[in-house]
C-alpha cells in the first residue's frame, strides 16, 4: 500500500477539513497574535477532542493497574488495554493481536528488535542493510549492535530525487546478509519506499525485514499482511495519539524465538531464583506497569483516523503536496529537496542565501510552524550537502489556505533578506 | 523589518549582509573554531594581541544570520579592547541571550548588542548568537577549538572572571 491511488483524490471532496478542524483544539490557538499553522505534523501531530477524551474518561473512571488485582477498576483497565491492542491490530491489519507490542514508541520498538532479535540471531561477519535515508533511530541501534557483534551495516544509496537505487538494494544482498532495516516514508525529505517490493526480494533470500512507518502510518492505510514484513514500528503521538506509546508489530513466529529486552513484572510466567519461565507474546516484551492511559489514547486515536478514513486522509494530504509543491515550484529563489515521485506530504526546501534557522525563526513570527534542522538524519544532509533544511509537513487537517500562508511566508522571509 | 518584536532588527540584517572584519588576519597570535553540530552552524575567529590589547580580530565561516551578525557586531566592538574588557562582554553577553540578565536593573557594557536580547525567548536560537562569543573565549584562552555542545556547552562553562 506504499501508493496513493490518484482515483481516489475525487474522496478528497468528502473530506470536511472544517469539520475536522473543529475537533482539534489546539488548531484554534494564536501564536503572537496570529492564527497558527501547524505544519510540523512530520514531529508531531496534534490530539483531537476524543482522544483526549478517552484520556479523561479512562483516568477518571477507569485507572488501575493491570494483569494483577481482581478488583473491579482492575479488570477494567485490563479489558480496556487489550481492547487498545485488539484496536491497534486491526489498524494495521496483523494476523492475531498478540503480534502488537507496546512500546515507548518508534525508537523503542526498533531498539526491542535489536536486543530481542539481533542480539540473538546476528554475529560476527554478519551483514545488515540499511538505507541512506533512515532516520538515527534506525542506524544507531545497528551501530551498537555491529560493535558488539563484529557485525556490517550496508547502505542502500539514494539518486537526486532522494528515491532508493533498487538496483544497488538488491546488489548489496550476498551469504553474509541478516536483516533489512528500512524506513517506509522518509521524514526529511517525503520519499515513500518501495518496501513490498524490497521485503519481497529479502525474503527470496531468507532475510527479515524491519520497517520503521513512523511517518508512514498516519498518512496511509496499512496492511501488515499484505507488506508482508516482519516487523513494523510507528510511535503514538504521530498519529493524532499521545507521546510516550508506540507500537511494534512483529509477525507471532519470529516474536517467539526472540529473546525479552527487559526483564521484570509482568514479562514472566514464574520466577524463582534457579529459573524464570517467561510470558507468551505480547506480554514477553512488556515488562512492569505499561503507559495504561497512553495505549488507550493511541486506541482511540487510530479508531479516529480509521473513521475519518486512511484513504481520504491520503488523498486530501496528497492535494495538499502537489499543491504546495507547485505553489514553491514558482517561487525564485526557493528549491525543493526531496522530488521523488512518490511522496507524502513532507515539503522540504532550501531558501537561497538564508540558513534554515533563520527562514524557521520568521515563519514562527507570522505563526507558521515548521521544522528546521537536519531532522535526525544527517546521513541525507550529507548526500545533499546541506547542514540542514526547512521543513513543512502536512497532516490531514491542514488547509489549502495554510499552504498559501506558508508561501507568504517564505516570500516575508525573502523579503528581509533581500 | 520594522516589527520592533521581531529578532531581524534592521542592524543584524545589515550586520549578516556585510559582515565586518571578515576574513583573514595577518600576524594573528590567537585562533579558534566553533562549531554548532546541532545546525552545522561554524565560525573560525583570529586575534591579535598586543599585550592585553586586543589590537587586531577578523572571523570566518558559514552561520546563520543570527550567528554572523553577533560575530561582526562582536568583533567591531572587542577590536581595541583589552582582554579582561572582552572577558566581561562574553560573560554579560551570555547573560543577557540566557536571560540572566536584566538589561534594565543591571549594570552592563553590552550597548547596541543588547539587540540581540530577544534570543532569550527563543531557546534553539540562543547558541547561534553565543557562538562567536564562545569561541572568542576559546581564543582568548588559546583553545583551539570549540562546540556549542556536549563538555564544552557555554550555557554550562565558566566564562570570564568567575
Amino acid at each position: 500500500m506504499s501508493a496513493i491511488p490518484t482515483s481516489l483524490k475525487s474522496l478528497s471532496r468528502a473530506l470536511d477539513v472544517e469539520q475536522i478542524r473543529a475537533d482539534f483544539p489546539i488548531l484554534k490557538l494564536k501564536v503572537g497574535g496570529k492564527p497558527l499553522v501547524y505544519l510540523d505534523n512530520a514531529a508531531s501531530s496534534q490530539m483531537p477532542q476524543p482522544v483526549i477524551d478517552r484520556l479523561v474518561r479512562y483516568q477518571t473512571t477507569q485507572h488501575a493497574n493491570i494483569n494483577r488485582a481482581v478488583h473491579y477498576l482492575s479488570e477494567v483497565a485490563t479489558a480496556e488495554y487489550q481492547e487498545a491492542r485488539c484496536k491497534l491490530a486491526r489498524f494495521i491489519n496483523a494476523r492475531e493481536e498478540r503480534e502488537v507490542i507496546f512500546t515507548s514508541g518508534t525508537t523503542d520498538a526498533i531498539n526491542l528488535v535489536m536486543q530481542g532479535y539481533g542480539r540473538k540471531f546476528i554475529g560476527a561477519g554478519d551483514e545488515i542493510i540499511l538505507t541512506t535515508l533512515e532516520h538515527h533511530s534506525n542506524i544507531v541501534p545497528w551501530q551498537m549492535l555491529c560493535e558488539e557483534k563484529g557485525a556490517k551495516i550496508r547502505v542502500v544509496p539514494i539518486n537526486d530525487a532522494g528515491e532508493l537505487l533498487i538496483d544497488e538494494y538488491e546488489k548489496l544482498f550476498n551469504e553474509h546478509t541478516r536483516f533489512v532495516g528500512v524506513m517506509h516514508v522518509s521524514n526529511a525529505l517525503g520519499t515513500i519506499n518501495p518496501i513490498k517490493s524490497m521485503i519481497a526480494f529479502a525474503h527470496a533470500r531468507g532475510v527479515p525485514v524491519l520497517v520503521d512507518g513512523a511517518q508512514a502510518a498516519p498518512h496511509m492505510p496499512l496492511d501488515v499482511q499484505d507488506l508482508d514484513c516482519d516487523f513494523y514500528a510507528f510511535s503514538g503521538h504521530k498519529v493524532c495519539g499521545p507521546t510516550g506509546i508506540g507500537i511494534l508489530y512483529g509477525k507471532a513466529a519470529l516474536l517467539e524465538k526472540m529473546q525479552p529486552f527487559k526483564g521484570g513484572g509482568d514479562m514472566i510466567l514464574s520466577v524463582t531464583f534457579e529459573k524464570t519461565i517467561y510470558n507468551t507474546i505480547p506480554h514477553k516484551f512488556e515488562a512492569g506497569t505499561p503507559p495504561i492511559a497512553a495505549a488507550i489514547g493511541l486506541g482511540a486515536a487510530v479508531d479516529y483516523l480509521a473513521a475519518t478514513g486512511m484513504e481520504r486522509i491520503a488523498a486530501h494530504e496528497l492535494d495538499l503536496l502537489n499543491y504546495a509543491t507547485e505553489q514553491v515550484n514558482r517561487m525564485p529563489g526557493v528549491r525543493i529537496i526531496g522530488t521523488a515521485e512518490k511522496k507524502a506530504a513532507v515539503l522540504s526546501f532550501a531558501v537561497d542565501g538564508v540558513h534554515p534557522h533563520d527562514v524557521g525563526t520568521l515563519l514562527n513570527e507570522e505563526g507558521i510552524a515548521i521544522r528546521t534542522g537536519h531532522h535526525c538524519a544527517q546521513p541525507v544532509m550529507q548526500r545533499f550537502k546541506v547542514p540542514a533544511t526547512s521543513r513543512a509537513s502536512f497532516a490531514f487537517y491542514n488547509t489549502m489556505a495554510e499552504v498559501d500562508a506558508l508561501v507568504a511566508g517564505i516570500r516575508t522571509v525573502q523579503k528581509v533578506f533581500a | 523589518m520594522s516589527d520592533p518584536k521581531s529578532l531581524y532588527q534592521e542592524v543584524i540584517l545589515d550586520h549578516n549582509r556585510k559582515p565586518r572584519n571578515f576574513g583573514t588576519l595577518e600576524h594573528a597570535s590567537h585562533k579558534a573554531e566553533g562549531h554548532n553540530p546541532l545546525c552545522g552552524d561554524h565560525i573560525g575567529l583570529a586575534l591579535r594581541l598586543n599585550g592585553d590589547a586586543i589590537e587586531g580580530i577578523a572571523f570566518h565561516g558559514e552561520a546563520c544570520a543570527i550567528c554572523k551578525a553577533s560575530a561582526s557586531m562582536m568583533t567591531a566592538t572587542v577590536k581595541g579592547k583589552t582582554r579582561q574588557d572582552a572577558e566581561t562582554l562574553i560573560r554579560e553577553f551570555r547573560d543577557m541571550a540566557t536571560g540572566k540578565l536584566d538589561l534594565q536593573r543591571q549594570p552592563h557594557h553590552l550597548g547596541r548588542l543588547s539587540v540581540f536580547a530577544g534570543v532569550r525567548d527563543l531557546p534553539v536560537r540562543v547558541k547561534c548568537a553565543i557562538l562567536p562569543w564562545h569561541t572568542l573565549h576559546a581564543a582568548l584562552n588559546s583553545v583551539a577549538s570549540t562546540s556549542t555542545e556536549a563538555d564544552e556547552d557555554p550555557m554550562h562553562a565558566t566564562i570570564g572572571d568567575a
